[in-house]
């Protein structure tokens, strides 16, 4: 934590756990606290899975016409028919990640641990734990366990606050 | 000459910012970073870090597809 008393400060709540949703609440936290910014992430629900020691996250073309993959020097959406066989997530899944090492964009990985080294403050909901059974030492180190009040809290004291 | 140079070339956002970061808090107050990058986004970028973080940033120009800052570490 910054010490400097008139640190500003950003909370987010972390809901979703694909690769592509995994990114934005990663790169802020981060860059907020290169920036000085005391930081939190509640992470509930989907978004809670970011925080298990092995990651294997995944993106999906189901529902999500916006979604185009440069390919060929075009771009290629994916019909929701042709999303839903087996075997799509996957391929899709293996462009986005090589994409992301071709460009020069930092794993997921790469972004949680300067987030906890930045001092990052983790919040992972307890209602969740239980809700999807998962089991602490499944987790990273770092994270403390809480529940809405406990975001609640930070949120009231926190200049920016995002729902992600 | 700065006191240190960072290469952050073929790195996306926000990695040359973290990176600059990182290298900044090594350096005594008072002593210059230069960075090196790719990223067209880090121009904007370092001018709004710095305006926050109340580091100088003493220079930003392009060279061929390189884009080169000097920041100052003043806080």
């Amino acid at each position: 934590m910054s010490t400097d008393t008139n640190a500003k400060s950003m909370s987010l709540i972390v809901t979703k756990g694909t690769l592509d949703w995994a990114y934005p609440p990663f790169i802020l936290a981060t860059t907020a606290a290169a920036m000085g910014l005391d930081v939190t992430m509640f992470f509930t629900f989907y978004g809670l899975g970011l925080l298990k020691k092995d990651l294997n996250l995944k993106i999906s073309t189901l529902g999500n016409p916006a979604m185009e993959m440069p390919m060929m020097g075009m771009h290629m959406a994916m019909p929701n028919l042709i999303s839903a066989l087996p075997g799509v997530d996957g391929m899709a899944t293996g462009m986005m990640k090589n994409l992301i090492k071709k460009k020069g964009v930092a794993s997921i990985e790469d972004l949680r641990e300067l987030a906890v080294e930045a001092d990052v403050q983790m919040i992972a909901c307890q209602m969740t734990m239980d809700l999807f059974e998962y089991k602490r030492e499944d987790m990273i180190d770092g994270p403390t366990l809480g529940g809405a009040a406990s975001y609640i809290e930070v949120a009231t004291k926190s200049d920016i606050n995002l729902y992600i | 000459m700065a006191d240190q140079v960072l290469d952050a070339k073929g790195l996306n956002c926000p990695l040359p910012i973290l990176r600059a970061k990182k290298a900044l808090k090594e350096l005594p107050t008072g002593g210059t970073l230069e960075i090196h990058a790719t990223d067209p986004g880090a121009v904007k970028d370092f001018e709004a870090f710095c305006r926050s973080t109340g580091n100088e940033l003493l220079e930003s120009r392009a060279e061929g597809s390189t884009y080169i800052f000097l920041i100052k570490h003043t806080n």
